[in-house]
């Protein structure tokens, strides 16, 4: 009984702030958190408690987080989230025909769809041998780090050669009514010749603080093609920190478009590496930042191999004191001849208080290449809502349309139809919404 | 792929042969004892005679440098510099002040001869007092103020300037003839302890040039300054102050060479540009310090600071570089855009080959309403160079109608060097609209092909490409500038274009 007592008091007290609160809740859980029994992951998250505890949250002195600052994580206790029963909470609307669902982080397999090709990761472990962490850095890299310590539960999803795993969404809620931190950790491997389309969403309601730091590692195999929607819709108090990786071998794609639209302190970071010939990576992406909000995109994207196309265009609208950051650096290794790269960030200020930084970053080592990056900050065009207003359309309106259109270059360059009308759906009336 | 071949060949074969600044004048030398503390500061401040609040302002620099790291997060290699390992001044012998030409060393005037700075032409026409100084050969007259090692050794066209109400003259003579101008702007743009480069020139500066130009006045000639490093083991702090007062122009170029060694030698300049309500100033800058052999040994450290305050409404200052020597280039000339509707512009060329590294870029401040601001920077990588763009375009909320457009190239020739951009932006006002642009290239079969087609040889239709691809920048360099310029990116890529 005493046992049981203890569980529940570590369950609702708050931890201390900052990273000692993190690794003394890792103390307190390690026994309990999944695959403790596999000796290779009891030492990965050995390993990852210790690369957290030797850098501790990023501060502004490191460049890549220049523009943000981890203040409103590092100076708050957070608890661990009870396990709700609950079968009756109100879910958005599915954005596709298969949805699989994580509330707080664990798997939901009453709320889940069984024809979708996703498991449970914390109940097949096992085969997550030698998938899990071939990608994610943890020496680096703290807040993979203490995701790979602290991962509760998360999405497997292993195609085989030739598999078409269909449209999935990949729904995680964070049922925020106490300050929770949760660590999803998802993988995904696609063999060659394989297929899927994944609205990964990240959803969240109320105005309470808690923290969704997921961690996805996507291994693509060769002429595998897999597209990677995100929508992160966290809730107004939410902290969204998450980390993608991926790795793409010869003519395989990595399609992906990131939307932040919810959150109080957002920040998306992509690590990817196009490791064959001819391996293809889009990295789009918008945010739409309101008053109060703070969003990042963050890329990172390396040819490390000849002949390799990559295109990335990134949108933010800001309104009221928010604050957009893009930072986005394409590395091309000496061997990766004839890289066709391509980038364009884009910023739109809809309010004299917010405030815009941006930082695309090229490094080439190779010479026979092709990269140009553009990058464009304004406010909207008078003449463009004047032209509009003159043909009887309100102002608002007019905004409105100006807005969406900013916004509707990006959104299409998703080629999928189910993740485009998802991702078209959660951008369209939002500045109505921001009036 | 024979034409790329040949190219990347070529580059190999560019050696220190090409480097025709690489001699060495002997000349009877003044040192103070090698090593950097607090009494080699007194050292130089003595030496110099400067007033107590001078030898108080170098001693907090002291003070400042000592608690500071040398910065590391730029995109070069180098080994850590001994510091206590050098001579921070060093100046040829000779009687205090050279009153004319004449009671300058005449190896030193030979030196300038050799690099091509016509010292002594111009300073007979200087003699000549009054109308006599009529423009040789149809030339515009360029006014040169020579600094050999630490130490400024002659300044021409005095007299002329002079009439206009100009000063234009050494620092150190500044420091004793004009005290209460450089009191009141010397380190208002760049303070003792703006960074460790910036912190060390404070405390160890030896000389420099000064100029200041009064109200309405538009400068009659170009302002150049010639540095030389000579003497082993030395590092050279030269430090400008540059002033236009309201509705002034002045443009003001510079120029350096080092000899040939095999040891790096530390240039820590720093110069301050202020331009008040309606002035111009142009600053424009042929950086030919020895870049080192093919090996990558020896050279010049170039660790500069530069940087401008448009304090004035309408005032303008335009920064054009062409960086083609040292070992290692770590500078950003920038423009604090303080005035109304003030302009700031950088143009750059920087080459890297064999193994040298650039890390240079600008940065923009917009503080005021509708400032304006330019940036076109070109970077040519060759041999085993690394050529990094790195600038910041900062807008402020209150820089309502700020405009900032920026566009860098890159150009790699061969398969070993780099080529890097790192822009920054960050923007706070919702009127300011700010656009970059980037691309990186190589020169292609085709571009190469055309021009041969026509009979061009392979190293002319380089020469061309290359050309083509600085256009931008080189226009920006006023006419005597711009031919050398020219000269002297053939000659650093001279062995890469076949």
């Amino acid at each position: 009984m005493s046992a049981t007592g203890d569980i529940i008091m570590a369950e609702n007290a708050l931890t201390e702030p900052g990273a000692s609160g993190f690794l003394h809740r890792f103390e307190g859980l390690r026994a309990r958190l999944p695959g403790q029994r596999l000796p290779w992951l009891a030492a990965r998250r050995e390993a990852a408690a210790e690369a957290f505890r030797a850098q501790g949250f990023p501060t502004r002195r490191v460049e890549a987080w220049k523009y943000t600052d981890l203040a409103p994580l590092t100076q708050a206790g957070f608890g661990e989230a009870l396990t709700s029963v609950d079968g009756a909470m109100t879910l958005p609307r599915a954005a596709a025909p298969r949805r699989v669902v994580f509330v707080d982080g664990r798997f939901r397999p009453d709320l889940s769809d069984p024809e979708a090709p996703v498991r449970s990761l914390a109940q097949h472990l096992g085969a997550a041998e030698g998938l899990l962490g071939s990608l994610a850095r943890i020496e680096d890299l703290p807040l993979v780090a203490l995701n790979t310590a602290m991962f509760e539960d998360g999405a497997l999803i292993d195609l085989a050669p030739g598999e078409d795993g269909g449209v999935v969404e990949l729904l995680h809620v964070t049922l925020a009514d106490r300050p929770v931190a949760v660590h999803p950790r998802h993988l995904v491997r696609l063999g060659a010749g394989a297929k899927l389309v994944l609205i990964e969403r990240n959803w969240g309601h109320g105005e309470s603080r808690y923290l969704n730091s997921p961690v996805l590692e996507f291994e693509v195999a060769a002429d595998a093609h897999v597209t990677h929607a995100r929508l992160q819709q966290e809730g107004k108090g939410g902290i969204h920190l998450s980390t993608v990786f991926a790795r793409v071998a010869e003519e395989g794609t990595y399609d992906s478009f990131l939307l932040h639209a919810g959150a109080k302190l957002a920040r998306s970071e992509a690590h990817v590496v196009l490791a064959g010939p001819k391996a293809a990576a889009h990295l789009n992406g918008a945010q739409l930042l309101g008053d109060g909000q703070h969003g990042d995109c963050t890329t990172f994207l390396e040819h490390a191999a000849p002949d390799c196309p990559s295109r990335q265009t990134v949108k933010t609208v800001l309104a009221g004191k928010s604050r957009g950051v893009f930072q986005g650096k394409i590395l091309v290794d000496q061997i990766a001849q004839r890289t066709d790269g391509y980038q364009m960030n884009q910023a739109l200020l809809l309010s004299d208080q917010a405030e815009i930084d941006s930082k695309p970053q090229l490094e080439i080592y190779a010479d026979d290449v092709k990269c140009s990056h553009g990058a464009t900050v304004g406010e909207l065009d008078e003449d463009q809502i004047f032209y509009l207003r003159s043909r009887g359309i309100p102002e608002a309106t007019a905004r409105s349309l100006l807005i969406e259109a900013f916004l509707q270059e990006a959104v299409e360059s998703v080629a999928d139809e189910t993740a485009r009308a998802a991702l078209a759906e959660a951008v369209s009336g939002w500045w109505e919404k921001m009036a | 792929m024979p034409a790329v071949t040949e190219t990347i060949d070529a580059v190999h074969s560019v050696t220190n042969s090409t480097y025709k600044y690489g001699f060495e004048t002997d000349i009877d030398m003044d040192f103070a004892p090698k090593g950097l503390n607090e009494d080699i500061v007194r050292f130089i401040s003595a030496k110099k005679g400067e007033p107590e609040w001078l030898l108080e302002w170098r001693l907090k620099a002291f003070a400042l440098w000592k608690t500071m790291a040398e910065p590391r997060w730029a995109a070069v290699k180098f080994p850590p510099i001994d510091y206590q390992d050098a001579y921070y001044y060093a100046a040829p012998k000779k009687k205090d002040g050279p009153k004319s030409l004449d009671e300058v060393d005449p190896e030193l005037l030979r030196t300038y001869e050799k690099l091509g700075i016509p010292l002594k032409e111009q300073a007979i026409l200087a003699g000549v007092e009054g109308a006599g100084e009529s423009p040789a050969e149809g030339r515009m007259p360029v006014a040169v103020d020579a600094v050999f090692d630490s130490v400024s050794v002659a300044t021409t066209f005095k007299g002329r300037l002079e009439k206009e109400g100009i000063i234009f003259c050494s620092i150190s003579e500044a420091v004793r003839n004009h005290p209460e101008l450089v009191r009141q702007y010397l380190g208002t743009v760049v303070p003792q302890g703006d960074n460790f480069y910036a912190a060390l020139n404070s405390a160890v500066f030896t000389d420099g040039s000064f100029v200041y130009i009064p109200k309405g006045v538009r400068c009659p000639m170009e302002l150049s300054t010639y540095f030389r490093i000579n003497a082993k083991s030395t590092g050279q702090f030269e430090r400008t102050l540059i002033i236009a007062d309201a509705g002034a122009h002045v443009s003001y170029l510079e120029g350096c060479t080092a000899p040939m060694r095999d040891e790096n030698q530390l240039h820590a300049a720093v110069v301050e540009l202020v331009a008040l309500d309606d002035a111009t100033i142009k600053y424009s800058t042929v950086q030919n310090w020895y870049p080192g052999d093919e090996n990558g040994k020896g050279g010049i450290y170039n660790f500069v600071t530069k940087r401008g305050a448009c304090r004035g409404a309408r005032s303008k200052i335009s920064w054009t570089q062409v960086e083609t020597g040292s070992s290692i280039t770590w500078k950003y000339p920038s423009c604090i855009l303080q005035g109304d509707d003030s302009v700031g512009e950088f143009y750059s060329v920087a080459i890297t080959n064999n193994w040298q590294q650039a890390d240079t870029g600008t940065k923009m401040f917009h503080i005021g309403k509708n400032t304006r601001s330019t940036i076109i920077s070109k970077g040519i990588s060759a041999g085993q160079g690394q050529n990094t763009y790195r600038g910041l375009v900062k807008i402020s909320p209150k820089a309502s109608g700020a405009r900032n457009f920026t566009q860098c190239d890159s150009l790699l020739i061969g398969d070993k060097c780099g080529a890097h951009t790192v822009p920054y932006i960050e923007n706070r006002c919702m009127t300011a609209k700010v656009e970059h642009e980037a691309t990186t290239s190589r020169i292609a079969e085709d571009q190469l092909f055309y021009c041969r087609q026509r009979g061009l040889s392979e190293e002319d239709a380089v020469g061309l490409i290359v050309n083509g691809f600085c256009r931008e920048v080189l226009k920006e360099l006023p006419m005597e500038f711009a031919v050398e310029a020219q000269k002297l990116l053939q000659i650093s890529l001279e062995g890469s274009v076949g």
